[in-house]
């Protein structure tokens, strides 16, 4: 999967959700709704992608989140 | 309900009164009891006589013109029309007597005198309500002769590719005219000239063609004689029969008989107690139904190893014996996920159901999704998320009782127009109209119509605009605290209170992002929520958005916030784009959902799914359209079944759908037409029209209509049959024998379809879901004591720009959508006679932006955005605002999503079709992307024309 346009989906997912004020709610909701939405390739791209290349490019929120979906 | 009927209904006369106080009365010595208010020529029909009328019909209201249906009342003097005077208690009605019948026989006898005598000959004949009349009154005998002066060799206006206009046979009766203003709203038709040189005139005495009509047909079907007529009609002759169905455009799913001769279909007149449409129609519902047997289709199966190799027709066993061992080498090759399938909105309840149910089944995973993906996916999560379910909340019919109207992102003259006629109905009564939307659309500034405000917003600012009028709401202390008490989530509407009250959402402070003057939307806001009842209609232009899914939601609080929500008059209501939206969401054609909006991961739902359809299912979710897209470029997604859709056409980004089709192996595409998406297809199974099949479509409403089969399928079999004999080749046997036992597992297997069959839907007509047993007959309104999800939930809706931003290169923003007399891909309407009304989809621009490129009316002009470029002719019009541009995608060649990018909503994936930063040059030549898919398409009509035709093919039908 293009993991470009998955970084960009996530953090669309996380700019919504980090709008909430309950920080840990919303990173929980962040990992809810991937793992809802987002068929498991795609989920296991983004993972893939977040242990080997660093997360600079994801927001911290959606980081998180993704941890929660996948501990290290 | 008698489904199969004679094509003459009972005509009342004049409209239902809807008052619950009743008067009893004596009519012709029988006593009869009606509402008050009610005509004393509807009265009578119920007592069991029909006085004789011509002014007259009960779609209208009373004229009293004709001097028919005169009557005698006891204890009054004259002969009053029966139309226009209301039933009173104790009244005693003479409708028959010799003076009276002396005064109807010379009034017939006048008509006549100028009316052709050529009744055998007629394309009324049968059909003719003047014939009748003069037979009811006895006419013996014109006195006056057929010499003077007369219309009878008035000329007849052809114009219209639909219906003839022959004043020669007019009566002057005004039925035509006021269905032109009552019922459609558009004010086309009028009386010109007085006394003996009145005629119906179109426009300003133009040509139909050439005027204002909108070839609704209204007019055609309030005419009593032969003046206005439909061209098949004329051609084919008088109906036999009629059958009850549904309309297979748009999502208002208008009832409708399809008036037969033996298996061929002679019009389709709008059916009178069809709630969605109560007797109306569009000129697409109406006229446009040639596609059906258009020489394009095509009729048998056909296979190709490559895209390059011409067709073979084949038998429908080879073909879906190719297609599931394609299926089945593909999974073997490359994993159980790399196929999915497509259901349609085009395609019935129980079609959709039947490929979602392969899909999971059969293919093993959840890799099934439709095109709602496309269109109202952000309404699902919006409405689900707030509101607890993924529908609207209101009857069509609710509109009668709305104060004030708020349209975003909308335009229901064009995409819904039936209902767009009932809103146009009220808004004429007095309710107080809100625009939100970056065109002019009609309903702006249209006939004894205009908007109270226009909110013309820049593209992808929805979500600002929404905020704003809640922070309006919030800040001036307009909110329902007592229905926000009694009905919502405290905790998450406090934080929704705090979050709208803040500056950063008033109105002044979005003003630069959102292009509408504060002040406009202060009094919006003061609007919606101050007078009355509040309703809220919304359609793409809130979800095709990178936020399409946090407009919606922003919708849902805006109505909660105001108590617009469980009662009559108010609500949220999604216009659906296409007849079955609604349906193909509710039947599970999500990659994630399961029938009724359970998710796959549900352990209780999965095991009652396992149970019944005896397979082992996936709880994650599968890809999604534009995942598959993702996943084939990707070389992990390499098989497709699409039933019914157009997903090159239609989806955005072209080349790179076209990238992904490229990369697949087996796709298969069932359809009636060689589409867009067949181009690129393996197998070609031959769709079913809507008239070829039984079945039922959901509407907007969520009011499930029955599909009626009026005709064979043409390829010898429907949808439905295919998809269960595509099943049966990959090995999970299916055994319905009609849809109505696909129907009774629905029911089996969805709490708010358990109580749907198809006899309660032959009975009631149809009903609304949910229907089960708290609510046997349907739920016409939802939400009235609490929620689906228990109390309302807020939700904070921060607005965020587009990634789509328009720079130097690329300084106007394109947005696109849809007109009245094409349909979606047009593969339909492009079909017909409709393109008589649009020909090629044209880029709108502003007369400045139009100026500014040296660009005038009808220049080619090339549109060029991050995505691909593509060559229309321009429309310069005061439509748009400065700065955007517009068109629609009604064709191919037109590439309007060539340009438009794979940005998508955040929740759903729903693309960004309505915000394309492009530039816009006037050019002479068509773009490359044009030329290749002319060489393109000519190759692949050419493989067509060349296809090689097997033996057993052509043993089969």
């Amino acid at each position: 999967m293009n993991v470009e346009n998955l970084i960009k989906m996530a953090n669309d997912i996380g700019t919504f959700f980090e709008a909430m004020p309950n920080r840990e709610q919303a990173t929980r909701d962040v990992a809810t709704h991937i793992r809802k939405f987002w068929e498991p390739r795609m989920q296991k791209s983004l993972i893939a992608y977040l242990g080997t290349h660093g997360d600079e490019t994801l927001k911290p929120i959606v980081r998180d989140a993704l941890r929660e979906i996948h501990p290290a | 309900m008698d489904t199969t009927h004679h094509p003459h209904d009972v005509d009342y006369g004049t409209p239902a009164s809807v008052s619950e106080k009743l008067v009893t009365l004596e009519i012709d010595g029988f006593e009869v009891t009606v509402p008050e208010g009610t005509s004393l020529m509807r009265a009578a029909v119920e007592a069991g006589t029909q006085i004789p009328k011509l002014c007259a019909t009960d779609s209208l209201e009373p004229f009293g013109s004709c001097r028919l249906c005169l009557v005698e009342i006891e204890g009054r003097r004259g002969f009053p029309a029966s139309c226009t005077t209301p039933a009173e208690a104790g009244m005693k009605v003479r409708t028959q007597s010799p003076k009276l019948a002396d005064l109807r026989r010379g009034v017939m006898e006048l008509y006549i005198s100028d009316h052709p005598l050529d009744c055998l000959t007629c394309s009324a004949n049968g059909d003719c309500e003047l014939q009748d009349m003069a037979g009811t009154v006895g006419l013996r005998d014109v006195r006056y002769g057929y010499e003077g002066l007369n219309h009878l060799k008035d000329q007849a206006d052809t114009s219209n590719p639909y219906f003839t206009y022959d004043p020669s046979k007019c009566i002057v009766c005004n039925r035509c005219v006021r269905a032109c203003e009552e019922t459609q709203g558009t004010f086309a038709l009028t009386i010109s000239g007085r006394g003996f040189e009145s005629r119906v005139s179109a426009g300003e005495s133009q040509a139909f063609m050439d005027s204002e009509c909108v070839s609704c047909g209204a007019c055609v079907d309030a005419c009593p004689t032969a003046t206005l007529m439909e061209k098949t009609v004329i051609e084919a002759g008088q109906p036999d029969h009629s059958v009850l169905t549904t309309c297979a455009y748009c999502g208002v799913g208008c009832g409708f008989k399809a008036d037969m001769k033996g298996s061929e279909v002679v019009r389709m007149t709008p059916w009178k107690d069809g709630k969605a449409n109560e007797g109306h129609a569009c000129i697409k519902g109406r006229f446009a139904w040639g596609y059906t047997t258009h020489k394009d289709r095509i009729l048998k199966p056909m296979i190709r190893s490559k895209i390059t190799d011409p067709w073979q027709e084949v038998s429908w066993e080879t073909a879906i014996g190719h297609a599931a061992s394609e299926f089945r080498r593909i999974q073997n090759k490359f994993g159980v996920d790399s196929i999915g399938g497509i259901t349609s909105s085009r395609c019935t309840n129980e079609e959709t159901y039947l490929v979602q149910k392969l899909v999971r089944a059969s293919f093993g995973n959840n890799n099934v999704d439709t095109c709602a993906r496309v269109c109202h996916s952000p309404t699902g999560y919006g409405l689900g998320q707030t509101y607890g379910t993924s529908a609207g909340t209101q009857t069509f019919k609710s509109i009668e009782k709305a104060d004030v109207i708020l349209v975003i992102g909308a335009n229901p003259t064009d995409a819904h127009p039936v209902f767009g006629s009932r809103m146009k109905k009220r808004l004429r009564e007095g309710a107080r109209l809100i625009i939100v939307d970056p065109r002019k659309i009609e309903l702006v500034s249209a006939p004894h119509i205009k908007a109270d405000y226009h909110l013309q917003l820049r593209p992808g600012t929805n979500v600002a605009i929404v905020n704003a009028l809640a922070h309006v709401i919030v800040t001036e202390g307009l909110l329902d605290q007592q229905f926000i008490d009694e009905r919502c989530d405290k905790e998450a509407f406090n934080y929704w209170r705090d979050f709208v009250a803040s500056d950063n959402n008033s109105p002044e402070a979005l003003e630069s992002m959102t292009g509408v003057p504060a002040h406009l939307v202060r009094e919006a806001a003061r609007l919606y929520a101050t007078a009355g009842n509040g309703a809220i209609y919304y359609g793409l232009g809130v979800t095709e958005h990178s936020q399409g899914s946090t407009a919606v939601i922003g919708i849902a609080n805006l109505a909660m916030a105001t108590g617009n929500i469980g009662r009559e008059g108010v609500g949220v209501n999604p216009l659906r784009g296409q007849n079955n939206v609604q349906g193909s969401c509710d039947m599970g054609s999500f990659p994630h959902e399961y029938p009724g909006y359970r998710h796959v991961s549900d352990d209780a739902t999965r095991t009652l799914f396992e149970k019944d359809w005896g397979v082992s299912l996936r709880k994650e979710p599968g890809l999604r359209i534009p995942n598959m897209f993702e996943a084939a470029m990707d070389g992990t997604f390499k098989g497709l079944y699409c039933q019914g859709e157009d997903i090159v056409q239609s989806d955005p980004n072209t080349q790179h759908v076209i990238a992904a089709m490229e990369a697949m192996e087996c796709i298969v595409v069932q359809d009636l037409f060689l589409n867009e998406t067949a181009k690129y297809a393996h197998v070609f199974l031959p769709g079913s029209s809507f008239l070829e099949k039984d079945g039922t479509f959901t509407n907007a409403e969520r009011r499930i209509s029955r599909v009626r089969k009026v005709m064979a399928p043409k390829a010898g079999l429907a949808d439905w049959e295919a998809t269960v004999a595509l099943s049966n080749a990959l090995g999970y046997p299916m055994h319905y024998k009609d849809p109505s036992e696909i129907m009774a597992e629905i029911a089996r297997l969805t709490p708010t379809f358990s109580g749907v069959t198809y006899e309660k839907l032959d009975q009631l007509g149809s009903v609304q879901w949910p229907c089960n047993d708290a609510m046997p007959e349907g739920t016409p309104l939802m939400h009235i004591d609490h929620f689906v999800r228990g109390k309302g939930r807020f939700l904070i809706t921060q607005y965020v720009p587009t990634h789509e931003k328009v720079t130097p290169k690329f300084p106007l923003l394109l947005t696109t959508g849809r007109i009245l007399s094409q349909y979606n891909v047009g593969a339909q309407t492009r079909r017909t006679e409709n393109v008589q009304f649009h020909e090629e989809d044209r880029l709108d621009i502003h007369p400045q932006d139009a100026a500014e490129r040296g660009i005038q009316e009808d220049d080619w002009v090339g549109i060029t955005s991050r995505a691909g470029e593509t060559v229309l002719r321009a429309r310069v019009t005061e439509r748009m605002q400065p700065g955007v541009v517009y068109t629609t995608f009604h064709f191919p060649e037109s590439g309007a999503n060539v340009i438009t990018t794979d940005n998508s909503d955040w929740a759903t994936n729903c693309p960004e079709y309505k915000v394309t930063a492009v530039q816009v040059v006037k050019v002479k030549h068509t773009s490359e992307w044009q030329e290749n898919f002319h060489e393109f398409n000519e190759t692949q009509l050419r493989l067509l024309k060349e296809k090689v035709v097997t033996t057993e093919a052509a043993g089969t039908r």
